[in-house]
């Protein structure tokens, strides 16, 4: 009877393990992985098609030093893209949405310009700008701004017309109505878009190192895309995947200190009376 | 006993004031221009109201009392006429005007408290007897103990209370509610009903009350005012006599079941209310 109860509790503590939040990804991951191993030895693919997830690992361990050195300009130009989508991002949709004139010239040239492949743009970062990390910054910005401007008028443009009026009535300023009802209200909207743009910053970076640069995750993949080198490229894909897990968890971590309150991160407490 | 059952009398609009006039309205008309043509929304309206008097407006929807509240509010500028408040022209929001919507519209990202002292900080008005004079507020709407909540933690009726302490917190001589409880359930919209009764009586403030509910308006009001429907303009002016402080049991008597009637007329003559 004992073993049994013990069997069963210590059964439920696996499946409460196999249940938290990191470890079920990483379950599906690793399921993935197991697959694709299977894959490529079933059906005998060559390596210089699909490489073994083991070589993969292999390389991920046996270079991480060169691995980790070129993951950093790659980091910065992302992080340096994102910082100037946040900069130009944020005011831009004030303006979009505070004046329909703005509006009306801005926001069909900005869908315009979206509509433009970055990697066609990008070889003319490259004559502007030189090699180095301006074009790669710029790239990252290009191709990060825009979800900040979308999500930022959305959110600008959702204040209720009763919470203008509350603002109008007690004589609030500009500046006053945008710091205490504004910017407040539109911030989990801008949120949810500087999410997206962190994602695609990190693709900006890499595109702009494809054309222009001799470091870089993005050069990496190149030169061993060049050599057939199939195990480097997923192994710098496998990194570059990772930095942008991390930089979207840290938008995310500071989107639940910045907004507590907003539906999507509140818990349930509700008082009645 | 006629003479109790009629405690009520349909008054010419330039009766003279009993006590100082705080409100004058005179000719006030709005017309909203839209793309798809002119829009009147008040045909000129004349309306005086006295300093402490409770008046409630009614009328069908789209009659303009939401539009009268706001050229009050001075949110909106008249097409023609004007409003005087304390002898001044309203051209902007006046200081001593407190506004409730239909809506609590509370800041989800402050506290009970700090959205009440709101007003407070945007006028940058003395923070410390402000603080005090909140806090009293709160404690008299029965809110104390939720000062430091957020709204999405409290119930609808206990939001709306909020946002009725917010509209007093700088101590208005006005208070302007736009169907304040439209959104409450039956009970609480009662309970409200009585709380703001007690509010007028202590604190003597001027309050401009839109309802679409008729024995709400009577239950509460000194003067109902009747609006008829777009572009609206005021048709009748009632005035309720019942004893105060009025209880809920009052609604069953058979001076406010007439007094109810009569107004309720007004509108199934062309139509029902929304």
């Amino acid at each position: 009877m004992a073993p049994a109860a013990g069997s069963r509790a210590s059964g439920r503590m696996l499946v409460q393990w196999l249940d938290s939040a990191w470890v079920r990804p990483v379950g599906l991951m690793v399921v993935v992985v197991v697959l694709w191993e299977l894959a490529v030895r079933l059906f005998a693919i060559p390596p210089y098609l699909v490489p073994k997830p083991w070589d993969v690992i292999l390389v991920l361990v046996h270079d991480r030093d060169m691995l980790l050195a070129e993951s950093m300009p790659t980091t910065i130009a992302t992080i340096g893209g994102f910082a100037l989508s946040v900069a130009v991002g944020i005011p831009l949709a004030m303006l979009i949405a505070g004046s329909r004139t703005v509006e009306a010239y801005l926001y069909p040239l900005l869908v315009f310009s979206q509509s433009i492949p970055k990697v066609a743009v990008a070889p003319l970062l490259v004559v502007w700008f030189g090699f180095g990390m301006a074009p790669k910054v710029i790239c990252a910005f290009l191709l990060g701004v825009f979800p900040v401007v979308v999500a930022g008028v959305q959110g600008f443009k959702s204040v209720e017309p009763d919470m203008r009026d509350l603002a109008r009535s007690v004589k609030a300023s500009w500046l006053q109505t945008f710091i205490i009802v504004s910017l407040p209200h539109a911030l989990p909207s801008i949120f949810s878009g500087l999410k997206v743009s962190v994602t695609l910053a990190v693709v900006g970076a890499v595109v702009g190192e494809f054309v222009g640069a001799n470091s870089g995750i993005g050069f990496v993949l190149q030169r061993s895309i060049g050599n057939f080198e199939l195990p480097t490229m997923f192994a710098a894909l496998t990194i570059l995947a990772l930095i942008g897990v991390v930089l979207f968890w840290i938008v995310d971590l500071v989107e639940r200190l910045a907004v507590p309150w907003h539906a999507s991160q509140r818990a349930d407490v509700i008082a009645t009376a | 006993m006629p003479a109790a059952a009629r405690r009520f009398t349909v008054i010419s609009r330039d009766e003279p004031a009993r006590t100082r006039r705080l409100i004058e309205i005179r000719g006030l008309s709005k017309t909203y221009r839209t793309r798809a043509g002119d829009v009147p929304s008040l045909s000129p309206v004349d309306l005086d109201v006295d300093e402490g008097e409770f008046i409630a407006v009614v009328g069908p929807s789209g009659c303009g009392k939401s539009t009268l509240l706001k050229l009050l509010a001075g949110l909106i500028a008249p097409t023609e006429g004007e409003v005087r408040i304390d002898g001044e022209a309203v051209r902007e929001p006046p200081d001593n005007v407190g506004i409730v919507f239909q809506s609590p519209v509370l800041l989800a990202w402050r506290t009970l408290l700090r959205n009440v002292m709101m007003p407070v900080e945007v006028r940058g008005l003395d923070r410390a007897t402000h603080l005090a004079r909140a806090h009293q507020l709160l404690e008299t709407a029965g809110l104390k103990g939720f000062e430091d909540k957020y709204p999405w933690q409290l119930s609808g009726g206990m939001q709306q209370r909020a946002a009725i302490c917010r509209a007093l917190v700088h101590d208005p001589a006005l208070l302007l509610m736009d169907e304040p409880f439209g959104a409450l359930d039956a009970m609480t919209r009662e309970h409200m009903n009585l709380e703001l009764q007690r509010i007028h009586g202590e604190t003597n403030k001027t309050i401009i009350f839109i309802t679409h509910s008729i024995p709400e308006a009577v239950f509460l009001a000194d003067r109902v005012v009747v609006m008829s429907s777009r572009p609206g303009t005021v048709e009748a002016i009632y005035k309720v006599d019942l004893p105060r402080p009025r209880s809920l049991e009052m609604m069953g008597e058979r001076c406010f079941a007439e007094i109810t009637k009569e107004i309720r007329g007004h509108f199934y003559a062309r139509g029902a209310l929304d």
